[in-house]
């Protein structure tokens, strides 16, 4: 079948520029065409076009006038002398202005760092120069007539591939491969096993391996870890973050909300505070008790103060925005959407389930403390979440 | 020793040695020491001279891939520099250099370094800023020059290798980004892994455990920025640059395909040599890369970690958002809905968070690596191909990638669904409920539309070829009828209209033999029956001389031709082997 990307000359036409004369299109037409409308057969013509060649070679101001080169070469030179002017621009730049200077720049502000200005700007022509040099030379200067080169099949020769085949299979028998099947399998073992030193080394060491997923479902509330792993509730006050004060009731008024850690975490030291509050950290708000759709919301309340896990049940950014007038917490990562008056149940976005509420009340001094740890892991889900 | 064994003097012969040849001392000799120095101890001449005369073609949307080549290089370098810098240690300390509003507030020293390479060393934010800017010049060059292998057909035998390692090339791409900009270790970027940890904790059975194992413990440990940094300028990029290398080694061997036109056939490359014109204008390209990039870095800020503020697990920004290549992944998660989460046998499957996270991503890039064996299988076309295809000459494939091009904008775009709903004035709920509908509506509308453009455009080409140029001379016959003149093409601009190839869909052979008997096979060739009909129902056939000749002959018959054009014909080239 016809190659149509290499027309097979035609006999027919002398015409090798593969141009159509006069007597292409009048040639005995009427086998060709039927007038009213289909063509059909092709009347002699080839079934294709034939490819004519590459096109004449169009000269370039700079071919022809010398004068136009001249002046080619000097835009070339000039964009060179600029690089050369941007690179010592550079070092004056970067010996002269100290880091610390701001300046004003139009549409940048009053603030821009005065020495990466200059350096970016100095360094950029130092190379854009080059750059806009090289390529204005080799677009008016250097040769444009264009080259050919062949091309060949990507496959190798068939006495090559034979050849191939031959020698990894021969070389396969003579070193008994087929004959000893027991080297065979040995090898084969030794080399299927001998990696495993190495995953276990890395995969075992990288973390706790011991039920990792039992981490996940305490969070600060219910005490520090001791150091068999138990931990002791306490009772603790709700403190405001970051300031670590107790918090009266009377102090937060409707409409209000505090971000809430368990008392005792910023003792902790700055490490183990910020794994802390990962998992402790607590949205406190006060509505008017009437709004509370959800008899829990005030049974685990004061007189209309909640508290609710500011861990994103999706995955687990801090729910931080909360709509004063409609109750709802929105998180910033991926919109979920809770609803305060209702349990912190999701009504929009990709989370499941509610935040986890934390039951409050006050202690003997009058400040809110939690009355029991939260009930459920926060956070986002987890294959073992419901193995408790 | 020589005068005990003075059997043989170290320079002369043995009997059976061929007598030295003396080195050449011309071209070589010419082009200075060192090159022949070197050439004597290497053989290198022959190879580097074929490297030095190999043609390339030319064409803009090649510089894609080079811009791409260019931006790593810059990436490789910058990076380097951040390295004599960069603290990457998660240990808590006070910060006390010379931005005033973080003086004194407690910081992880990944934080403090990325600091003082902004404020305290001189050049460090630029060299920062051209680093993080070239990233991004990398990821969105490679992605244009992935869409242009696309929509040409470069990815067709023999490149289809060279397509899959593009392709993994593309995802580690993203990985590196997303690992680089999590170790300033600010509140953005520790937000993004905050999010990741939980991407990982829903992989089935074991996502606890890999969580734990990576941060090396309870979130956010001390571990995760130390790993982070060895896989972001060690682990990934030797196997980045590993690739890369290989990517542009394969891209010689199978010599870069061409635009067809006059005189480029699937047989011959024509261009322009490496040496001079190419080491000049590549070379002088990857100096406008660099100098760009500098100028953007100069101009542009980006990512300006002091504005957030070090991470705190209890604090966030309102419109976060990651690098836009994440976008679709994120933008994923933002419009799956909460309630496909479910509990079976009290283990929790969360399809809602792993669908768009760490399913999404390596699908996509499967997806698009497996494209060039699925459509070979379609068309069953074992030719090796080096002229690419004007991507109206291909209509199915073109709609098919732009209609990924769209589900993949619209998950981008629903990741800033609140910055648009902000700036617009919108809903954000109305927004999200539109994304969800759309990423799936939109695509099918895309395609249709893309492949009608396609088809209109091969008709308007086919026009051309029959009818000739507009010359705009109006003739007046003596009758008093006034027409148009035509102008014929000339038979290079015609050549470039009808020099393409089409394809016959496949037929189904009969599902049962002689005796009645079910194929073997007989449904996966109905599939591709069916594909393939999918792909070349529709198709404008390339103008015949015998077509020409017509329309030539008849003024009028042209548009009778224009009918006969998507018909079936006896004629036609095409998969039939």
């Amino acid at each position: 079948m016809a190659d149509p990307t290499n027309p097979t000359p035609d006999a027919d036409r002398p015409d090798s520029a593969g141009e159509y004369t006069e007597a292409d299109y009048t040639r005995d037409l009427s086998t060709a065409v039927s007038l009213d409308g289909d063509v059909v057969g092709t009347g002699g013509l080839p079934e294709r076009f034939e490819d004519p060649g590459l096109p004449p070679h169009q000269p370039r101001m700079s071919d022809l006038d010398e004068a136009a080169a001249t002046r080619a070469e000097r835009q070339v030179a000039t964009l060179f002398g600029i690089s050369i002017i941007g690179t010592l621009g550079f070092l004056v730049a970067y010996f002269a202005v100290p880091v610390e200077s701001r300046m004003f720049f139009p549409g940048l502000g009053s603030t821009v760092s005065t020495s990466n200005f200059l350096l970016g700007v100095t360094m950029g022509l130092s190379l854009l120069g080059i750059g806009a040099g090289a390529v204005h030379w080799a677009k008016t200067l250097m040769p444009d007539e264009e080259a050919v080169e062949e091309r060949h099949p990507m496959r190798s020769e068939e006495d090559d591939r034979a050849q191939f085949g031959e020698i990894m299979l021969g070389g396969a028998e003579d070193a008994g491969l087929t004959r000893r099947p027991l080297l065979k399998y040995a090898m084969g073992g030794a080399l299927g096993l001998f990696a495993l030193p190495m995953v276990v080394q890395v995969v075992g060491s990288l973390g706790p391996l011991d039920r990792p997923w039992r981490r996940l479902e305490h969070t600060f509330w219910d005490g520090e870890e001791g150091p068999d792993g138990t931990r002791e509730f306490t009772r603790p006050r709700l403190v405001r973050d970051p300031q670590n004060t107790p918090i009266r009731p009377e102090e937060v008024t409707i409409g209000s909300a505090y971000h809430v850690q368990p008392e005792g975490l910023f003792d902790l030291d700055p490490h183990h505070q910020l794994e802390a509050k990962a998992k402790a950290s607590v949205l406190l708000m006060r509505l008017h008790p009437d709004d509370f759709v959800s008899e829990k919301a005030r049974d685990w309340g004061y007189e209309g103060i909640v508290a609710y896990s500011k861990i994103c049940t999706h995955v687990g950014c801090p729910v931080g925005l909360y709509e004063q007038h409609t109750h709802h917490l929105l998180c910033p990562c991926h919109q979920s959407t809770f609803d305060v008056t209702d349990d912190c149940k999701v009504i929009f976005g990709p989370a499941k389930r509610p935040l986890p509420q934390l039951k409050i009340t006050v202690d003997d001094e009058g400040y809110l403390v939690a009355d029991q740890p939260f009930e459920e892991p926060v956070g986002p889900s987890y294959w073992e979440r419901e193995r408790r | 020793m020589s005068e005990t064994t003075a059997s043989r003097p170290a320079a002369a012969l043995r009997a059976d040695d061929k007598p030295i040849e003396r080195a050449p001392q011309g071209a070589v000799g010419k082009l200075g020491g060192v090159a022949g120095w070197v050439d004597d101890r290497t053989r290198a001449a022959k190879g580097v001279n074929y490297l030095l005369r190999k043609v390339f073609p030319d064409h803009w949307s090649f510089m894609l891939g080079e811009i791409a080549m260019y931006s790593l290089i810059v990436c490789l370098l910058t990076g380097a520099f951040l390295t004599f810098w960069f603290v990457p240690s998660m240990g808590q300390t006070v910060y006390d250099g010379s931005y005033i509003p973080l003086q004194g507030v407690v910081m992880s020293e990944a934080y403090a370094s990325t600091l003082d390479i902004s404020f305290d060393i001189k050049g460090g934010l630029l060299i920062r800023q051209i680093h993080h800017w070239a990233a991004l010049m990398f990821i969105v060059s490679l992605s244009v020059h992935m869409m242009r292998v696309f929509f040409t057909g470069a990815f067709r035998k023999p490149r289809e290798l060279n397509w899959v390692i593009g392709t993994v090339l593309a995802l580690l791409a993203i990985v590196e980004g997303f690992a680089g900009y999590s170790l300033p270790d600010d509140l953005l970027s520790g937000t993004g892994l905050r999010a990741m940890q939980g991407f990982i904790l829903t992989v089935p059975v074991i996502g606890s455990y890999i969580a734990y194992a990576l941060f090396g413990g309870d979130f956010p440990g001390e571990m995760i920025i130390p790993r982070l940094y060895a896989a972001h300028v060690l682990l990934i990029p030797a196997i980045l640059v590993g690739l890369f290398i290989v990517h542009v080694t394969m891209v010689a061997v199978n010599k870069h395909t061409q635009y067809p036109g006059p005189g480029k056939t699937n047989d011959n490359v024509v261009g322009y040599r490496v040496m001079p014109v190419y080491a000049a204008k590549a070379g002088g390209f990857f100096f406008l890369v660099f100098g760009l990039t500098a100028l953007i870095a100069a101009f542009a800020q980006i990512n300006a970690i002091w504005v957030h503020g070090p991470y705190d697990p209890s604090a966030v920004t309102a419109g976060a958002q990651p690098d836009w290549y994440m976008w679709f992944s994120d933008g994923a998660l933002r419009l799956l809905p909460g309630w496909i989460e479910f509990t079976v046998f009290g283990f929790t499957f969360s399809p809602n968070i792993a669908i768009g996270s760490i399913i999404l991503l390596p699908l996509v890039y499967t997806v698009l690596g497996a494209y060039p064996f699925v459509e070979r299988w379609i068309t069953g076309d074992d030719r090796e191909h080096h002229l690419l295809d004007r991507p109206r000459n291909a209509p199915t494939r073109t709609g098919v990638g732009m209609a990924a091009i769209t589900g993949y904008t619209v998950l981008a775009l629903a990741c800033v669904n609140d910055i648009i709903a902000i700036k617009l004035g919108m809903s954000i709920n109305d927004l999200t409920r539109f994304f969800r509908v759309a990423v799936f509506l939109l695509p099918i509308l895309v395609f249709w539309i893309t492949k009608r453009i396609c088809l209109g455009l091969q008709r308007h080409d086919r026009e051309l070829v029959l009818h000739g140029r507009e010359t705009g001379t109006v003739i007046r016959t003596p009758e008093g009828r006034f027409f148009e003149r035509h102008e014929d093409l000339d038979p290079y601009t015609r050549w470039r209209l009808v020099s393409f190839d089409t394809y016959r869909p496949i037929e189904l052979e009969p599902a049962t033999d002689a005796n009645g008997l079910v194929r073997k096979g007989a449904r996966k060739d109905r599939l591709r029956a069916a594909l393939s009909r999918f792909y070349f129902t529709d198709q404008i056939h390339p103008v015949t001389p015998a077509e020409l000749a017509a329309a030539h002959h008849d003024g009028h018959g042209h548009e009778a031709l224009e009918g006969a054009a998507e018909e079936e014909y006896p004629e036609q080239i095409g998969a039939d082997r």
